[in-house]
């Protein structure tokens, strides 16, 4: 969501627009991500309660798996803003021009001509950032949610069975990966539904 | 522009005083410093085929593309159905239209058929011939699509209609983007050059079927190289020479005996 909104903020959007965006990419994606999550979980959540005072509400404790999804959200958001713009600047122009020529609202030909064209250039890129995403989980760790890798060391702590747990953790990473991929490809076959595949093979 | 008596039996001519659906008046376009359409008037009535002719960068296209604002003119009067498109500056200086609501409801009445067929590459052939009456008219989807079967079946497409445009040829592909103008069932249809992308073979399939509408007394502007093509179908020629009308007439004139120095010497380069 937060990548659609970028890539069309920074295609369409006025100078002041671009501008920001340009800002929020360029800073998450130079930034390390273990140094954002902690600068966003332990300044955001900062920022957050002193918003919450100001306005004269109790100051509230967030919660880790909020704030990381949160943080996540906000990474992820600056690499898709440049999968989608990237994507959308691969859809043949005269089809959007077409939508525009037959009296296409902006919102309609966002959602019935736009996104359904990009869609097919999008996926690789956007099935690299889940998959990325789903190991980014363990940087989470630190700001106290309880992911895999972060449980399977404790538990291999206590046990001294480092090398089983390890390895089922491992192994758990892969099945997702795994699955992933297989839901990935359906939705590239899905989505590319209108091309002929590029060994003619139809 | 009205052509009587010499026109050919076939040729649908208007009739005198039927209401103007388009109407184009001192039209100035620049890109930047370059100055595309330095005051061009066009107007055509219900019933009538005006074919642009002219050079390349004549900026043929560029008229076709003011009128339903795919550019925005720089000034001038554009009208379509009797209604003025309102334009305002914006803060570059940029004149825009002043109101995109009326821009919409201007295009859905103009269907314009392009040079590279445009259709959208996601959708089937029917899907893509439904999606505007469907999602911008608000017709109701069983209506439209027994419309747009009928319509697939007159450019030739009916049992093409659930596969997508990259599996045809380009004069199929083009048949599909007139169904799909046709859709609309438009006051005017804009055709910008429907053949110029098209394998010498597919040309004629398509030239047909435009032909065919405009014996019905569609009315249309027509961009077009096919000078034969013109002087069949069409009942006012405008020949466009460097962003001015150089000459126009009745296609018997423009052909059979052009005045214009510039014009002759362009219809003996294009044949
Ligand atoms: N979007 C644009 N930005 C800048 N210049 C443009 C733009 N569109 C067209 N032009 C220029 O305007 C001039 C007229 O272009 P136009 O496309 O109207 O010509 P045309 O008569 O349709 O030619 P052709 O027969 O080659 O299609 C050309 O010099 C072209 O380069
Ligand atoms: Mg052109």
């Amino acid at each position: 969501m937060i990548g659609v909104g970028g890539a069309y903020g920074k295609l369409y959007g006025g100078p002041v627009v671009r501008d920001l965006l340009e800002v929020y990419t360029t800073v998450v994606r130079a930034v390390p991500e273990l140094v954002l999550i902690l600068l966003l979980y332990f300044a955001g959540t900062d920022l957050i309660n002193q918003l919450l005072t100001a306005l004269g509400h109790a100051a509230i404790d967030i919660n880790g798996v909020v704030a990381g999804i949160g943080v996540l959200g906000v990474v992820q958001g600056a690499y898709s803003t440049e999968v989608l713009r990237g994507a959308i600047l691969g859809i043949p122009q005269g089809q959007i021009e077409a939508a525009r020529a037959y009296g296409m609202p902006p919102g309609l030909l966002l959602r019935r001509i736009t996104l359904p064209a990009m869609l097919p250039f999008a996926i690789p890129g956007l099935a690299n950032l889940w998959l990325i995403a789903t190991k980014d989980t363990a940087l989470l760790a630190i700001v106290g949610v309880n992911e895999l890798t972060q449980t399977t060391r404790t538990a291999a702590g206590a046990t001294k069975a480092y090398f089983t747990f390890f390895m089922a953790a491992g192994a758990l990473y892969l099945v997702l990966t795994l699955v992933s991929n297989v839901v990935i490809g359906r939705i590239e076959r899905w989505a590319r539904r209108g091309m002929p595949s590029i060994a003619g093979a139809h | 522009m009205i052509t009587q008596g010499t026109a050919p039996a076939l040729k649908h001519t208007a009739q005198n005083g039927a209401a103007e659906a388009i109407h184009v008046e001192n039209l100035h376009k620049r890109f930047g410093e370059l100055h595309v359409l330095k005051g061009v008037s066009l107007s055509a009535r219900d019933g009538e085929v005006i074919a642009i002719i002219g050079g390349s960068g004549s900026g043929k296209s560029t008229l076709l593309r003011c009128i339903n604002c795919l550019e925005n003119p720089t000034s001038g009067i554009v009208r379509v159905n009797g209604e003025e498109i309102r334009m305002k500056a914006d803060s570059h200086g940029h004149t825009v239209p002043a109101d995109r609501r009326q821009i919409e409801r201007i295009r859905s009445k103009l269907g314009m058929v392009f040079q590279n067929f445009n259709l959208w590459s996601h959708m089937t052939l029917i899907e893509n011939v439904i999606e505007v009456p469907v999602h911008v008219l608000g017709v109701k989807r069983e209506t439209a699509i027994a419309g747009a079967e009928k319509l697939l079946a007159r450019v030739g497409l009916a049992e093409k209609r659930d596969v997508y445009p990259a599996y045809l040829s380009g004069g199929q592909q083009q048949r599909a983007a007139i169904a799909r103008a046709l859709a609309i069932n438009p006051r005017v249809m804009l055709f910008d050059e429907p053949t110029s992308a098209l394998d010498p073979e597919l040309i004629g399939e398509v030239l047909k079927v435009i032909g065919d509408l405009a014996r019905e007394g569609r009315t249309m502007v027509l961009v077009t190289h096919e000078m034969k093509f013109a002087r069949e179908v069409a009942t006012h020629v405008v020949y466009l020479y460097n962003g001015l009308v150089e000459e126009e007439g009745p296609p018997e004139q423009i052909f059979g005996a052009p005045r214009s120095e510039r014009l002759k010497q362009f219809l003996r380069n294009v044949g």
